[in-house]
């Protein structure tokens, strides 16, 4: 089976047309005064899925959290939760719980009594709420700090009190908004796998607000990308990165290089790009472009593949020069200034200790791709 | 884990709306509460009271109790009310501007209180200066001891005063044993006491705006002006002193307002010789108990304090905003 | 910093501190004279203090002022910490420019001015001067300073505290003394011990407002202090002096304790 990105997936409700939409905006604004923080959008979330809400700050992506915990309500539209319209329900009638940014741990209370806090308000029986609290202790290991207070804990330990808290009321749905922007990146990264481990133990639906891609990547089942309060494309996170949407997709997740060009029609499948000073590029990937239309090409740089000397039989080949080398260990990237100026970047894995022939600075050097390694782009 | 799934809300959509709707107009009304209960109480003893201070202004001084005969009075309804207009009287007023004293009661205060505040600057900044830049160990126990007087009585502080400045006391006692007077200097019952008494009493309200801004003040702003060429007193009025502005502000304005009606200062420490209108207000009202022309004086007191004290009130406003 | 803590900071300190203390320090020692002379050290004594205890008039002001002033705190807590959330919660409402002004106006307002206006109002309304009145003005005086304080904490107070609260199904009034109260308790608490010294040590506005039978200290003490500097105030000033510094050296002791304690939880947090 082929599959972009090399991963397969079994839990992909999105693809099935029969499946329920557990959360759906529904054609949602919100507007602050003048500030439109939410456009008109619209956006359907599977049960049990772990969605990731991706943008720069202030693009709306915390909003639309907002809205869907009830600190905010929309100005136009609806959000459903389980098809249940959540218009006028306040926040402490919502089955959705939220972990904040900045773990919002109640200061003058315990961690055990953090984690209380929610079922009491439930009126929940006693008994009952010491076993889950205990149950919640040993889910995120903190079984002995029961009886501390928010300021005896470090950063990583507030975090599991903060997720403890938030979940131990079991909600339909999870809100985490920047779960892990106050860790360090160690911490950061075991966390993620934590996050994605309780999920699928739990069996609960996932909603977090990140800033961070390499976040988004790693833990969502689907990405959105929110760019002023709209949506920009949702996919899965390889078809995030490698089928991107629009430019502002591509330039915003990872690397890439562009060349606006224009297309000239080709032969069975394979499209030609004009893309000017004497530069066409030959793709697999132009869809239904009519001829002549004004397009964007889009390459990652670890596509891209930097010789001294050109390639033969490459379909797509360029020469240029050697502009700036950086060696980050794992991979190098080189930038080529093509003879139009624009300069490309290109990553290369070192998965060999020794290289023969390496490039230096201002060697002639040639960049080529296979026809099916880059996107065209008209958006 | 396994019945995690479960769902935790299980009321019903319908029961859920109707209930909201309530919760969130109980909300509506203790957010109302909220706001009205302090400001009915503000309305009416502080707001209100004004209104008949100047109600009290216009009317005639009468040999009675309450001392004076109303104008305006409502019990008439509204044409009475009105015709009253017609009985309103300015005499009080009148007479202010007749007596030489009242003008120069209200310009010595305003003086007294412009050059005090200086004063207390000159005084507090650098008293200031020096605890922002103390080791932030101890500066928490240098700000207790800067507030600490300022829990003690007003009254008592301006008591101990008496004893230090009298002919026959500790200050010249002091001065004299040590040979450098030979006459007892007179500083008690004169302006001079005034101005010691009011930089002492305000010097914590002028201290502590200034500490917080100067505390505030990032001392790497500091090194980079020195880095960049600038001696170190240049510095000062180039970076630190325009950037302490706000603390100056305010500082100011706290010494500066209540100083202008200040009663307890002038009267301990000026005696009978120094003129404030404070104490002017103080000996019409129960020397003399003429209340209306205590009104007038109270009014035109107002009058000259009111713009410093909206500039003081926006300052703080703008200060709040900046603080969010 | 200590670089830049040089000998002109140090200086300007010391000699300020001096400045501030000095009399206070003076008045204190002299109440221990012997002689009547204040300002002639006669011997120590304690006499002064053992007449002061015979004294009926300044007993029965003290009473009268510790009352007013636990009753005046007390309700100007409640109507400041509402003024504060008043203006720290909600930002637009009709009248909200008028409101902060009568909040921030009586912090810098002359004493003269509010105690003749109270007064004014007192007589307008028919109601007899004495304790009720005195204690009214004082709540209006003292019940913006502790606005002033309470606000100055929730200015600061995380908000996502509160929508925690909610979002774990706490209803707002609920989250409000569940959550809100506790976190800014210190403030209140600071607040009324504030709003207590105010009415403790208020002169002009109690000698407007007061009327027989409620003479409060101050004004006790000042009639006195009109008469002449006498070992006898010196001694009453210094125990008000001393009840006051000990309220406070405690309650500032405490918080710092409790400071360094969380600090060092903090560490060994950060390190474990």
């Amino acid at each position: 089976m082929k599959s972009l990105g090399s991963i397969r997936r079994d839990f992909a409700p999105w693809n099935d047309p029969n499946a329920k939409p557990y959360i759906q905006f529904d054609n949602v604004t919100k507007k602050f005064g003048d500030f439109t923080a939410v456009n008109n959008l619209s956006l359907t979330i599977f049960e049990r899925e772990f969605f990731a809400l991706l943008g720069a700050s202030g693009c709306g992506k915390s909003t639309l959290l907002r809205m869907l915990a009830g600190f905010e309500e929309p100005t136009a539209g609806r959000i459903l939760l389980d098809g249940q319209d959540l218009r006028g329900i306040p926040p402490y009638r919502r089955p959705v719980n939220m972990m904040f940014q900045s773990y919002a741990l109640f200061p003058h209370m315990t961690v055990e009594n953090n984690i209380a806090f929610g079922l009491k308000q439930d009126g929940m029986p006693k008994p009952e709420i010491a076993a889950r609290v205990a149950e919640m202790l040993r889910l995120v290991k903190l079984e002995q700090f029961a009886k501390r207070k928010p300021h005896q804990l470090s950063g990583g330990q507030r975090q599991r009190v903060a997720l403890a808290r938030s979940v131990a009321k079991r909600p339909k749905v999870l809100l985490l908004d920047e779960p892990l922007g106050a860790l360090d990146k160690k911490l950061r990264e075991e966390t993620q796998f934590e996050l994605m481990d309780l999920q699928q133990n739990l069996g609960l639906t996932f909603v977090v607000v990140t800033h961070d891609q390499e976040e988004a990547m790693t833990m969502a089942d689907r990405i959105a990308i929110i760019d002023k309060g709209e949506v920009m494309q949702v996919a899965t996170p390889a078809e995030v990165y490698e089928a991107p949407g629009s430019r502002f997709v591509a330039g915003f997740v990872g690397n890439v290089n562009m060349f606006e060009g224009k297309i000239a029609r080709g032969e069975a499948g394979v499209a030609s790009i004009d893309a000017g000073n004497g530069i066409t590029i030959r793709t697999e990937n132009a869809g239904n472009a009519a001829a002549g239309a004004a397009v964007t090409f889009a390459i990652r740089p670890e596509k891209i593949k930097v010789s001294s000397t050109k390639p033969a039989g490459a379909v797509n080949a360029i020469e240029g020069e050697v502009y700036d080398i950086a060696y980050l260990g794992d991979m190098t990237v080189y930038h080529v200034r093509l003879d139009d100026g624009q300069v490309v970047r290109a990553s290369t894995m070192n998965a060999a200790r020794i290289t023969e022939d390496p490039l230096s600075w201002n060697d002639r050097a040639w960049v080529s791709f296979r026809p099916d390694a880059g996107v065209v782009l008209t958006r | 884990m396994s019945n995690a799934a479960v769902p935790a809300a299980t009321t019903s959509p319908a029961t859920d709306a109707s209930k909201s709707t309530l919760v969130r107009l109980g909300a509506a009304f203790i957010a109302r509460l909220v706001i009205i209960v302090p400001y009915l109480w503000l309305l009416f003893f502080f707001l209100i009271p004004f209104i008949i201070v100047f109600k009290i202004s216009l009317s005639q001084t009468a040999i009675a109790m309450p001392p004076y005969t109303p104008v305006l009075d409502f019990r008439d309804g509204i044409s009475g009310f009105l015709s009253g207009f017609g009985a309103l009287n300015f005499d009080n007023y009148a007479w202010l501007t007749q007596d030489a004293l009242y003008f120069n009661a209200y310009v010595t205060s305003v003086v007294i209180a412009a050059i005090s505040t200086v004063l207390t600057l000159l005084v507090g900044y650098p008293i200031a200066y020096g605890m922002a830049r103390a080791p932030a160990t101890i500066r928490p126990t240098l700000l207790m001891l800067v507030i600490l007087p300022f829990w003690t009585s007003f009254l008592i502080r301006v008591y101990a005063w008496i004893g230090i400045l009298k002919p026959e006391g500790l200050l010249n006692q002091l001065l004299l044993s040590t040979g450098i007077i030979s006459q007892p200097l007179i500083i008690l019952n004169t302006y001079t006491a005034i101005f010691i008494g009011i930089v002492y009493s305000y010097l914590p309200f002028m201290v502590l705006p200034l500490y917080s801004s100067l505390e505030k003040m990032d001392y790497s702003l500091i090194e980079a002006a020195k880095d960049l060429g600038c001696p170190p007193i240049t510095a000062f009025w180039k970076i630190t002193f325009p950037l302490s502005l706000p603390g100056v502000i305010a500082g100011c304005l706290l010494v500066f307002i209540p100083a202008v009606g200040e009663f307890v200062i002038p009267d301990l420490l000026g005696g009978s010789q120094t003129l404030m209108i404070g104490k002017t207000l103080w000996n019409e009202f129960f020397a003399n108990r003429d209340w209306p022309v205590s009104s007038a004086v109270a009014v035109i007191l107002l009058l000259l304090l009111i713009v410093p004290i909206m500039f003081f009130q926006r300052a703080q406003a703008h200060a709040q905003e900046q603080d969010r | 910093m200590n670089v830049t803590w040089s000998r002109f900071n140090i200086t300007s300190i010391v000699l300020g501190f001096a400045f501030l203390y000095l009399p206070i320090v003076l008045l204190i020692v002299f109440s221990f004279n012997e002689s009547k002379l204040v300002t002639v050290w006669g011997g120590f004594s304690t006499k002064w203090y053992v007449s002061l205890f015979h004294n009926q008039g300044l007993m029965d002001a003290t009473w009268v002022t510790a009352r007013v002033g636990v009753i005046s705190a007390t309700v100007a807590t409640v109507l400041g910490t509402l003024a504060a959330l008043t203006l720290t919660r909600y930002t637009r409402f009709r009248g909200r420019v008028l409101f902060s002004g009568m909040v921030f106006a009586p912090l810098v307002m002359p004493e003269v001015i509010t105690g003749l206006s109270l007064l004014l109002l007192f007589v307008a309304v028919g109601l007899d001067r004495g304790f009720l009145t005195v204690t009214l003005a004082h709540i209006t005086l003292t019940m913006c300073f502790v606005a002033v304080v309470v606000q100055s904490r929730l200015i600061t107070f995380d908000r996502s505290l509160e929508e925690a609260a909610m979002d774990l199904g706490a209803p707002p009034v609920k989250t409000f003394f569940q959550i809100t109260l506790p976190v800014i308790m210190p403030a209140i608490v600071s607040g009324w011990m504030l709003a207590f010294t105010l009415s403790l040590d208020d002169l002009v506005i109690a000698s407007f407002t007061s009327g027989p039978g409620a003479t409060t200290l101050p004004m006790k003490i000042y009639s006195q202090v009109r008469l002449g500097v006498t070992p006898e105030i010196n001694a009453a000033c210094t125990i008000l002096i001393a009840v006051v510094a000990i309220g406070v050296i405690i309650a500032s002791l405490a918080n710092k304790r409790r400071e360094v304690q969380r600090q060092r939880d903090e560490q060994a947090a950060q390190r474990g």
